[in-house]
């Protein structure tokens, strides 16, 4: 604890802060749980069926793949739940990391839109590549 | 950003040697971190080399003896010398533990003592406790009821009711569990920590308060209770062998299944 940062207020005061954020903490905290098992068939199911499954293919094999609907949803849902999960786990680091009102703030929204640009970026690569085009 | 060094004016530096009385054989090192308000300047580590021929056989006695024979300004919280108060906590050959149930001969080379971790220190091996116990009356440590008192006396509890506070109640307010505890390191302003989590859930767990959905709401929050990353350094430290990391699991479980 930082001494030097101590005002006038009373040690009560200033353990209560701003109160509870009540900002669905239990469901970030649900879903980091909820994606992390999701992941353990869908990465496996990543590894071996589209990664290893796939190692010979050539662009029209590949395509004809991926446009299998069962493909392209465990696909689509490989990326969804990837990017959230990436997503739940990052805001937790920079929560206990960052500590700089301004720095926290922006870094979190960061990590929030770069997963949601990265999620969105990898799932028109596979529409396109699963719907022709 | 979190702060990994110590800063300037904490660095310690090497300090005084007090040698073992005349004739002694069976001498220990303690070297011990001292730092007096009033005197400023850098906190220092003391050695002091103790007869343990002469000695009672836990840390707390040896710390007694040095008081009293050899350097009576050495200061440090102590009660009961039994484990109850949780007074003498600091941290001993690394580990955070209560003094007084440390035995000496479970140390090997020289029994270094410091004060609880990253806590603003009082002087010597004495920490500012008041934002823990601020904390720890966040969380309304008593019983909360709509239901009247009984007229017959006591409220009740079945044995099966009572069971789910074994694990709980024992906790002696040592912080020893806390101070262990890097998310506590990093954001004890917002975080509660384990101490006081495992007494949130003592009372979130008690059949006989009401107010188990305010209390639960109050822990609704990313950091009162979700900094807990199940490091387990809590359990491992505790000197009355309670498990903070599983009553914080028991919290979370809980918080999810109102929720669902």
């Amino acid at each position: 604890m930082d001494t030097k940062s101590r005002s006038m207020q009373s040690a009560l005061g200033r353990a209560r802060g701003l109160g509870s954020a009540k900002a669905d903490a239990a469901g970030h905290w649900s879903a980091q749980r909820i994606t992390a098992v999701a992941l353990v068939p869908l990465a496996l199911w990543f590894v071996f069926a589209a990664v290893i499954g796939n190692i010979d293919a050539d662009h029209a094999a590949f395509r004809a793949w991926i446009a299998q609907p069962i493909n392209a949803t465990l696909m689509m849902l490989f990326i969804f739940t990837s990017f959230h999960h990436g997503a739940l786990g990052m805001i937790v680091v920079l929560e206990d990391y960052v500590h700089a009102p301004g720095a926290k703030h922006i870094t979190i929204m960061l990590a929030k839109m770069a997963a949601a640009a990265g999620g969105l970026f990898c799932a028109i690569c596979v529409l396109t590549l699963a719907l022709g085009g | 950003m979190v702060e990994f060094a110590l800063p300037p004016n904490s660095r310690i530096k090497p300090g005084k040697t007090w040698p073992a009385s005349k004739g002694a054989t069976n001498v220990k090192a303690f070297r011990i971190y001292r730092w007096d308000p009033d005197k400023g300047g850098n906190p220092t580590l003391d050695t002091f080399h103790v007869d343990l021929d002469d000695c009672g056989p836990m840390v707390l006695d040896a710390l007694i003896k040095i008081k009293n024979e050899v350097d009576p300004t050495l200061t440090f919280r102590r009660s009961c010398r039994e484990g109850i108060c949780g007074s003498c906590a600091m941290n001993i050959d690394t580990d955070n533990t209560l003094a007084c149930l440390k035995p000496i001969h479970e140390i090997k080379g020289s029994v270094d003592i410091y004060p609880l971790p990253h806590m603003a220190v009082v002087k010597d091996l004495v920490p500012d406790l008041t934002h823990v116990y601020a904390q720890y009356e966040m969380i309304q440590p008593w019983i909360k009821t709509d239901t009247p008192a009984p007229t017959s006396g006591e409220r009740l509890q079945s044995p099966e009711e009572r069971a789910k506070l074994d694990g709980l109640w024992e906790c002696v307010l040592c912080f020893c569990c806390s101070t262990a505890c890097p998310s506590y390191w990093w954001n004890a302003e917002r975080y509660l920590g384990p101490a006081i989590l495992l007494q949130a859930a003592r009372w979130v767990f008690d059949s006989r308060d009401e107010a188990t959905g305010e209390r639960l709401d109050m822990l609704d929050d990313p950091f009162r209770m979700y900094r807990c990353h199940t490091i387990m350094n809590c359990t491992a430290t505790c000197p009355k062998g309670l498990n903070p990391g599983k009553a914080i699991a028991d919290l979370k479980i809980a918080m999810f299944e109102r929720a669902v």
